[in-house]
């Protein structure tokens, strides 16, 4: 890798969208649950952002702020998600209602989130393309036609005609896919779209999603625990650990040489990057609960970095050209190495 | 109970002749709302497990995946005496399950135990940890009530636990801390044999990478033999000498995992290798494996794989392949075997 690639900063391409200290917090019995508690990235244009993360680290939180789905006890109580100049946090229920399913799209892990159970494909489709836009019967049907040809379903005029319980799990996958793809959003926020699907399945799912990224230039987030998923998939990489992103640049930048310690844990411990038979690098103990987070570096008790400095909550900050860390001590050796 | 009262040591841990299970195919909820609708849909006959020959020897670790359905879990739990099959016979130790008196077939089944993927699941959350690690042990007469609290600290320290923790209740517990327990509980009965149904496949990987390295540690101190259930390649790579694949309820190839990973030979392995994401992979495009998982209620004629198959020829429609030795412990179930 040479510097120049290393100085491509992710942050100079034109957004579509910028999440800004996100902050979106449960006001619960229990006490508050700083379920996002920090999160900023850009998602360029045409652009694939992988956000990745262990489970309650906040993702689908994020995902949820963005398309403005937090229910009470949720509530955004901070920072700017910035959309064509516009805050989407400070939008009405009415605005937000336009620009959701039009604009701005979301894939869930479970398709039926988004399918009626009891209607036709056809009967669904046209109905959501007619929501936004006025064109005839006719044409909605071409649309949704079209579109269920374009994420790869044989035969789509007779496939309008089916119920969502004759579609195998990764055929209604393509459905919902589909139905966030009928107004041609500008971003989709995908949840774990292919983590309930077979190996099998999510390869020709990921196969299409890339495609579409590539020709029609929407941008996407997508929201995964898998890092071999975004690997493949994605441009760009946020990592979140209890609510806050600690990581974020190119993806062959973070993966082959991570900053953050928690990052460089995750891919130590994932098997194939261990000798088969042997111990697997672990990240020992676990995450802390947001109820009671430890003050400083919430990875602190886990972190075979940490030093007295660390007791004090690390800003995240530009630690190399274009890349962003949480990190008061961030692993430099081997970037500074490789770039050398 | 010594190994040569069972039988000659020699014999393998389990041994599956001719296995098959069928079940009445229950309908999912779309389905259901789709019969009231007047559709005609109905229950049908699944071929869970369709004539499954498998041994497994003393101290081996064999890793069995397959897409979802294919009947890993049923095979399981055949295997684990917890499930009776339609037709064949098991073998423990040389000795057919089904015909073993009272005692010994207790015996037998307490010295295979099965480990979930859910362990909140399993776990009785009325009970004290110290109770649910200990009460098999108490009724089995496995250990005295003098040295019972020691018994059950030293399953705890084992698995991984601190046991002064023990009179907590499973729901304090986090969802690795969990998986502990349920091995702490497995282990306390005193197994040579563990059948693992998916037991990472809901942990986070830095968790998952802790609990994988657990079961290695155990099977160097305690002489154990394992079927290691999973969907997830690169755990069954990382950790089993034997790696078996299922397709449809059958098993269509079977080799030591080194060379599975190699040298594949069944056009189904070789599918499912190339699907499967990998993290040193980058923005590359998604290889293919056409088409979807047929149903198990209508399996296609023949090779199951046919449809799928890029090399499909015509007798592979007709004619089920039968498994036949390619090379040295290696089997597989295909057609173009024979042409060589
Ligand atoms: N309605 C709610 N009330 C209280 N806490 C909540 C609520 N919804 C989410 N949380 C908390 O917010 C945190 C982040 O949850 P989130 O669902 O975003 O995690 P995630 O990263 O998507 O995890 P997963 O990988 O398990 O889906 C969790 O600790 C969760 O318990
Ligand atoms: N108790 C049951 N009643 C009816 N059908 C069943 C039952 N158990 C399993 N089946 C069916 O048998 C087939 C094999 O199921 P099984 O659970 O063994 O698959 P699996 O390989 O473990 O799948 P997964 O990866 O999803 O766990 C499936 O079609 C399933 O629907
Ligand atoms: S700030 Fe300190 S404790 Fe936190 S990740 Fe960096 S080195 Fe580790
Ligand atoms: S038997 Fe025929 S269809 Fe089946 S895997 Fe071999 S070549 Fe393909
Ligand atoms: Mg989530
Ligand atoms: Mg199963």
């Amino acid at each position: 890798m040479t510097a120049a690639s290393i100085s491509a900063s992710p942050i100079s391409a034109a957004p579509t969208l910028e999440v800004r200290n996100l902050q979106t917090h449960f006001f619960t019995r229990a006490g508050v649950v700083k379920a996002v508690d920090g999160v900023s990235f850009t998602v360029p244009r045409g652009k694939v952002l992988g956000l990745v993360g262990e489970s309650g680290s906040g993702k689908t939180v994020t995902g949820f702020s963005i398309i403005g789905l937090v229910d009470p006890p949720g509530r955004i109580v901070g920072g700017e998600i910035l959309y064509q100049g516009k805050n989407l946090a400070s939008l009405s229920e009415e605005e937000m209602r336009h620009l959701r399913g039009n604009r701005i799209a979301m894939i869930f892990q479970d398709p039926m989130m988004t399918l009626n159970p009891v209607l036709r494909i056809d009967t669904q489709m046209i109905e959501t393309v007619r929501a936004h836009t006025k064109v005839s019967h006719e044409e909605a049907r071409q649309r949704a036609r079209d579109t269920l040809g374009m994420v790869g379903i044989p035969s789509p005029d007779e496939r309008l005609k089916s119920y969502p319980h004759q579609f195998s799990g990764g055929m209604r996958q393509r459905v919902a896919i589909a139905i966030a793809l009928l107004h041609r959003p500008e971003l989709i926020v995908a949840d774990e779209p292919t983590t309930a699907l077979d190996v099998t399945i999510q390869g020709q799912i990921l196969a299409e999603v890339q495609k579409l990224a590539a020709t029609t230039g929407t941008s996407l987030i997508w929201i995964t625990h898998d890092l071999s998923v975004v690997a493949g998939l994605a441009d760009e990489i946020a990592v979140m650990y209890a609510g806050r992103v600690v990581e974020h640049g190119l993806v062959e930048q973070v993966l082959d040489r991570p900053l953050h310690p928690y990052t460089a844990g995750l891919i130590g411990s994932v098997p194939s990057r261990n000798k088969r038979g042997e111990p697997l690098r672990q990240i020992p103990g676990m995450t802390p609960s947001l109820l009671s987070l430890p003050a400083g570096c919430a990875f602190r008790s886990r972190c075979p970095r940490a030093g007295e400095e660390c007791g004090i909550e690390p800003p995240i900050r530009e630690i190399l050209p274009g890349r962003d860390a949480r990190c008061h001590r961030p692993i430099l050796e081997a970037a500074e190495v490789a770039s050398a | 109970m010594s190994a040569t009262t069972l039988a000659p040591a020699a014999a393998p841990m389990i041994e599956l002749r001719g296995i098959s299970r069928r079940f009445e195919k229950k309908l999912d909820f779309a389905g259901r709302i789709a019969k009231r609708l007047g559709a005609p849909v109905r229950e049908e006959i699944v071929h869970a497990v369709d004539g499954v020959d498998l041994s497994i020897a003393k101290g081996e670790v064999v890793g069995l995946v397959g897409e979802s359905g294919c009947g890993k879990s049923t095979l399981g739990r055949m295997v684990a005496g917890i499930l009776p099959p339609s037709d064949g016979t098991v073998l423990r130790q040389g000795r057919d399950i089904t015909v073993l008196n009272t005692q010994d077939a207790r015996e037998a089944k307490l010295r295979t135990q099965m480990i979930f993927q859910d362990p909140y699941a399993s776990l009785n959350p009325r009970m004290r940890v110290a109770d649910i690690v200990g009460e098999a042990p108490h009724v089995h007469g496995i250990v005295s009530g003098r040295d019972w609290n020691d018994y059950v600290d030293e399953q705890l320290r084992r698995a991984g636990l601190d046991p002064a923790l023990k009179r907590r209740y499973p729901h304090q517990f986090s969802g690795g801390q969990r998986q502990r327990i349920g091995i702490a509980r497995a282990l306390a009965v005193k197994p040579d044999f563990l059948v693992c149904d998916e037991a990472v496949a809901a942990l986070d990987v830095s968790i998952q990478a802790q609990i994988l390295n657990l079961f290695m540690k155990l099977r160097r101190e305690l002489d154990l033999t394992y079927l290691f259930i999973s969907h997830d390649l690169g755990v069954v790579e990382h950790l089993s000498d034997r790696v078996v694949i299922m397709y449809l309820g059958r098993v269509v190839e079977s080799a030591p995992a080194a060379e599975v990973f190699a040298r594949a030979n069944h056009p189904y392995t070789v599918s499912l290798l190339s699907a499967v994401p990998r993290i040193d992979s980058r923005k590359r495009a998604f290889s293919v494996v056409q088409g979807e998982i047929p149903s198990p209620l209508n399996p296609p004629p023949g090779c199951h794989f046919h449809p799928r198959c890029p090399h499909a020829m015509p007798r592979c429609k007709v004619e089920r392949p039968a498994l036949r030795e390619i090379a040295p412990g290696h089997i597989s179930a295909c057609h173009l075997n024979d042409a060589s």
